[in-house]
C-alpha cells in the first residue's frame, strides 16, 4: 500500500545548520521515508535540503509544507516524532516550534514569527525554499522568466531603464547607481565585455552573499545574463571566496546545470545570444574584494588594486569593458525585470530604493540573516528582529560596514538605515554587517581588532594606507597596554584624515573609520584606558582584574565550574574569590554570573 | 598520490589546465590542497607552465593568504577571529591553544600533528566563537569545552 503524505520538508542546509547537524538530520529523515519502502504502508514524502533560512540562531530549521509548520532546533532524537507526526500526520510537535519570548505563545509558521515578520524578502526570496542543486526548483518560483523577458521581449535600453527606473544602487557597499555602471559599459564599443560577479565576501561578520552563492545560485546566474544581454557581454565570471567550499560547489552544479537547459551557452532560448560564465576561486585576500584588485586577480595577478582614472566599465577585466556587481545586486536583477523597476523603487526610502540584507551578529540574541526594506531603524532591527542583547546586558554600539566601516552608539538607535545615512553617521553600509555590542565589548579594542585586520590585508601599494594604518595600530596596542598618552588621540585623528585624502582605493580611504568613528562616539573609553589605566569592559587584560564583590556573590558555584585556570574558589553558599595569580583574564566568570557578583577593576589593584 | 614526491604530483595538476597565466592561481591552490603547503620544487615547473618569470610566482604564493610555503601540520586548528567571534572572545581560545599546544597562530607543532591559524570569519557567526578543526566545526567554543575537544582529538589520532 502507499501513502502520499503530498508533504515536502525543508531541511534547513545552510552553513550554521550544517555546523549544528543538519546533515543529519536530512539524511535521518530521507533514511525514515525510505524504510517505509519494503513495508506495509510505503510513505511518500519528498525531502529536500534548502540554502540557509537566515534564523542560525536556532537551527537546524525544519519547514513542513504544505502545512506551513517550522521546527527549530531540531536533534537526531527529534526524528521519529516529527517523521510519525508532522509527516505521517498532519499533527505539530508543540515543543519543537518557535517560543515567542515576548508572548510566551509557540508559533507554527514562519511568517507569523517575529524574527520573518518585519522582513521583506527579495534577493533572498528563493532561499530556505528550494534545493540549490534543483533547477527545476528554481523555475517552479518563477525563476528564469525574466531572463525570457529579457531575451524575448525587450531591447537593451529597455533593460537598461527598468533597472535605472528601480533606482537599484550596488550592494557591495558603496551604493553606486547600478544603471549607470551597466549604461557607461554599453556605451563603449569595444568587444569583447565582461560580466564579472564580486562573491568574495570578506567582510568578517558578514554571510549574505554566501547564503545566496550556496542557496540560490540561478538568481546570480539569471541576473549576470540579463545584464549581458543589455551590454552585450562575451563571458562573465564569479569570484568566490576560497573558504567558501559549498558556494563553489553549488555553484558549479549550478552552472551545469543552467548549461544543460539552454540557458548557458550558445544561443540561449534561441534568441542568438550567447554567454558562459566561468568560476574563478579566490586566494584568500581581503583586498580582492576591491574591484580592480579583484580584476588583477582573475587575470593570474597579485590581486593589487590600481588608481581608477580609467574606470572598469571602460577598461576593466584583460583591458575590455566590464561591469562587476556584488552577488546581491545581482539577485535583485531577475525580480526587477519580472516585476518591474517602478515596482521594486516603490520598496525602501527614495535615495536607497529596494531591500538590504544584513547580517545580525555579535551580541545579539537573534544571529542571523534578515533582509528588510532600506529606511529601517537600527531599534527595529536589532531590538523588534534581533530580540535584543543576549542576557540583557546594555546595548554599547552597532557596528556596520565591516572592518572599514564605523560604530554607532545606542544615541543613534533610531537612525532610518540607508546608503545616506550611515556614511552620514560615520559608518557605511559596507556589505551590510550588523554587529552588536554590548557592555563588555571595549571599543578600543575593536577599533584595534579592525585596524590590525586591515593592516594585515593591506596590499601595501600606497604608503597613506600601509604606513597609516602600521602607525595607527602600534598606538592602539600600546592603548590597549595601558601605555597610551594624553596626545595619541590628536594624533590618530590626523592620521585618519590624511589616510582617508590620500590613499589609493576604497579599502585604505576608507581604513580610518573605525578609529575615526569610535575616537569621536567613545571618547571617554580611550581616556579611561590612556588617564585611569582601565578597560571599562574587562578586555584589555593588562588593564583589568576581576573580582568578586562579596555583597552580591551568592556562593553558587558557576564561576568556578566555569573557569578554565582554577583560579576561583570558595565552598557553595560562600563568597567566592578569584586568585589574581592564576587568573588568566578570560573573562568567563563575568559572562556566566548571574548576580553581577563578578566585577571589572583596574588591572594590578586586586593584588 | 604520493604527495612526498612534489613533481609528479605538480605535473599531474599542471597537465589539467591550459598554458595561461590566468590558471596560476587555481593551479596554486590545488598544490597547496594537495600538500597543505606550495613545494619549492613546485614553483619552477608553475613558472614555466605559465610562463610567468618564478618571482612573480613567489610574489603571489606570499600575497594571496591562502597559501604557505612551509609544511604544515597534519591537522589544521582554525580559530574564527571575526568580529562576531573575536567579540565573544575569540582570542581568549588562541592564548588557551597557545598554552595547551605550546604553537602560535602561524605555527606547527615540532611533531607536525598541529597548525594553529587564526582565519577571518567562516561565516558561521551564529555559533561564535568557532573552531575548525579539519573540517569539523566546533560552536560556542569556551576555554574550559576547548580542552575536552583537544583531549579528544589527541586521543582520537592516537587510535588510527
Amino acid at each position: 500500500m502507499k501513502h502520499d503524505t503530498g508533504k515536502k520538508v525543508l531541511v534547513c542546509c545552510g552553513t550554521g545548520c550544517l555546523a549544528n547537524g543538519s546533515l543529519d538530520i536530512l539524511t535521518g529523515l530521507r533514511q525514515r521515508v525510505q524504510d517505509t519502502a519494503c513495508g506495509a504502508v510505503r510513505v511518500e514524502a519528498l525531502i529536500k535540503a534548502t540554502g540557509c533560512n537566515g534564523f542560525c540562531e536556532k537551527g537546524p530549521i525544519v519547514k513542513i509544507l504544505p502545512d506551513d509548520v517550522s521546527y527549530y532546533r531540531v536533534q537526531s532524537t527529534d526524528l521519529d516524532e516529527i517523521f510519525a507526526s508532522s509527516i505521517q500526520k498532519n499533527e505539530v510537535v508543540e515543543r519543537l516550534l518557535h517560543l515567542d519570548a515576548a508572548t510566551g505563545q509557540r508559533i507554527r509558521s514562519q511568517h507569523d514569527n517575529p524574527f520573518y515578520k518585519k522582513q521583506t524578502k527579495l534577493a533572498l526570496r528563493n532561499i530556505g525554499e528550494i534545493d540549490p542543486t534543483d533547477v527545476e526548483d528554481y523555475r517552479e518560483r518563477g525563476g528564469y522568466q525574466a531572463l525570457g523577458k529579457a531575451l524575448q521581449e525587450m531591447s537593451s535600453e529597455q533593460i537598461l531603464e527598468e533597472v535605472c527606473v528601480s533606482g537599484l544602487r550596488g550592494r557591495g557597499g558603496a551604493g553606486f547607481p547600478t544603471a549607470q555602471k551597466w549604461r557607461q559599459c554599453a556605451s563603449y564599443a569595444a568587444s569583447p565585455k565582461y560580466v564579472v560577479c564580486n562573491g568574495d565576501e570578506g567582510d568578517p561578520g558578514a554571510f549574505m552573499d554566501r547564503s545566496i552563492m550556496e542557496g540560490d545560485p540561478h538568481t546570480i546566474i539569471e541576473g549576470m545574463l540579463i545584464c549581458a544581454r543589455a551590454i552585450n557581454a562575451a563571458a562573465g565570471f564569479i569570484y568566490i571566496r576560497d573558504e567558501y567550499g559549498l558556494a563553489v560547489k553549488n555553484f558549479a552544479h549550478a552552472l551545469q546545470s543552467a548549461r544543460k537547459q539552454g540557458f548557458l551557452g550558445k544561443n540561449i532560448l534561441n534568441s542568438g545570444f550567447d554567454f558562459d560564465i566561468e568560476i574563478v576561486r579566490g586566494g584568500g585576500a581581503f583586498v580582492c574584494g576591491e574591484s580592480t584588485a579583484l580584476m588583477a586577480s582573475i587575470e593570474g595577478n597579485v590581486g593589487e588594486p590600481r588608481a581608477k582614472y580609467v574606470r572598469s566599465v571602460e577598461k576593466g577585466l584583460w583591458g575590455q569593458p566590464t561591469v562587476l556587481n556584488n552577488v546581491e545586486t545581482w539577485a535583485s536583477i531577475p525580480p526587477i525585470i519580472q516585476h518591474g523597476g517602478q515596482w521594486f523603487h516603490s520598496i525602501g526610502t527614495a535615495t536607497s530604493p529596494g531591500t538590504k540584507v544584513f547580517s545580525l551578529v555579535g551580541k545579539v540574541r537573534n544571529t542571523g540573516l534578515v533582509e528588510v526594506p532600506m529606511g529601517i531603524t537600527l531599534r527595529e532591527l536589532i531590538f523588534d528582529i534581533g530580540g535584543g542583547v543576549i542576557g540583557n546586558r546594555e546595548f554599547k554600539a552597532v557596528q556596520s560596514g565591516g572592518p572599514s566601516g564605523g560604530c554607532i552608539p545606542a544615541s543613534l538607535l533610531d537612525l532610518k538605515v540607508d546608503f545616506d545615512t550611515l556614511t552620514a553617521a560615520g559608518s557605511m553600509m559596507g556589505s551590510g554587517g550588523m554587529i552588536v555590542m554590548d557592555q563588555r565589548t571595549c571599543m578600543v579594542d575593536v577599533a584595534r581588532y579592525y585596524v590590525n585586520f586591515l593592516a594585515e590585508e593591506s596590499c601595501g601599494k600606497c604608503v597613506p594606507c600601509r604606513e597609516g594604518l602600521r602607525n595607527l595600530l602600534n598606538i592602539l596596542t600600546a592603548i590597549c597596554q595601558g601605555k597610551g598618552c594624553a596626545d595619541d588621540l590628536d594624533l590618530m585623528a590626523e592620521i585618519c584624515a590624511a589616510m582617508a585624502e590620500g590613499a589609493l582605493c576604497g579599502l585604505g580611504k576608507s581604513a580610518p573609520n573605525p578609529v575615526a568613528s569610535t575616537l569621536k562616539y567613545f571618547r571617554d573609553e580611550y581616556l579611561a584606558h590612556i588617564v585611569d589605566h582601565y578597560c571599562p569592559a574587562g578586555i584589555c587584560k593588562e588593564l583589568t582584574d576581576f573580582v568578586i564583590n562579596p555583597d552580591l556573590c551568592t556562593g553558587c558555584r558557576r564561576c568556578v565550574k566555569h573557569c578554565p585556570a582554577d583560579a576561583i574558589s570558595g565552598n557553595p553558599k560562600e563568597v567566592h574569590s578569584i586568585d589574581p595569580a592564576h587568573c588568566i583574564k578570560c573573562g568567563n566568570c563575568i559572562d556566566n554570573c548571574r548576580f553581577q557578583a563578578v566585577q571589572t577593576m583596574k588591572g594590578g589593584s586586586s593584588q | 598520490m604520493n604527495i612526498d614526491e612534489p613533481i609528479p604530483v605538480t605535473q599531474e595538476i599542471l597537465s589539467k589546465y591550459p598554458r595561461e597565466q590566468r590558471y596560476t592561481l587555481t593551479i596554486l591552490q590545488d598544490l597547496q590542497r594537495e600538500h597543505r603547503y606550495i613545494p619549492r620544487e613546485a614553483l619552477p615547473l608553475v613558472a614555466a607552465h605559465v610562463s610567468l618569470p618564478l618571482a612573480k610566482l613567489y610574489s603571489m604564493a606570499t600575497f594571496y593568504k591562502s597559501f604557505s610555503l612551509s609544511p604544515r601540520g597534519k591537522n589544521l586548528i582554525k580559530v574564527c577571529d571575526g568580529t562576531a567571534c573575536h567579540i565573544r572572545s575569540s582570542l581568549i581560545l588562541v592564548d588557551e591553544i597557545q598554552r595547551l599546544l605550546d604553537i602560535a597562530p602561524g605555527e606547527t607543532t615540532p611533531d607536525r600533528q598541529y597548525s594553529l591559524e587564526t582565519v577571518n570569519c567562516l561565516g558561521s557567526c551564529a555559533i561564535a566563537p568557532v573552531m575548525v578543526i579539519n573540517d569539523t566545526y566546533y560552536s560556542k567554543v569556551t576555554p574550559a569545552g576547548l580542552r575536552n575537544i583537544l583531549s579528544d582529538e589527541r586521543s582520537a589520532i592516537n587510535e588510527t
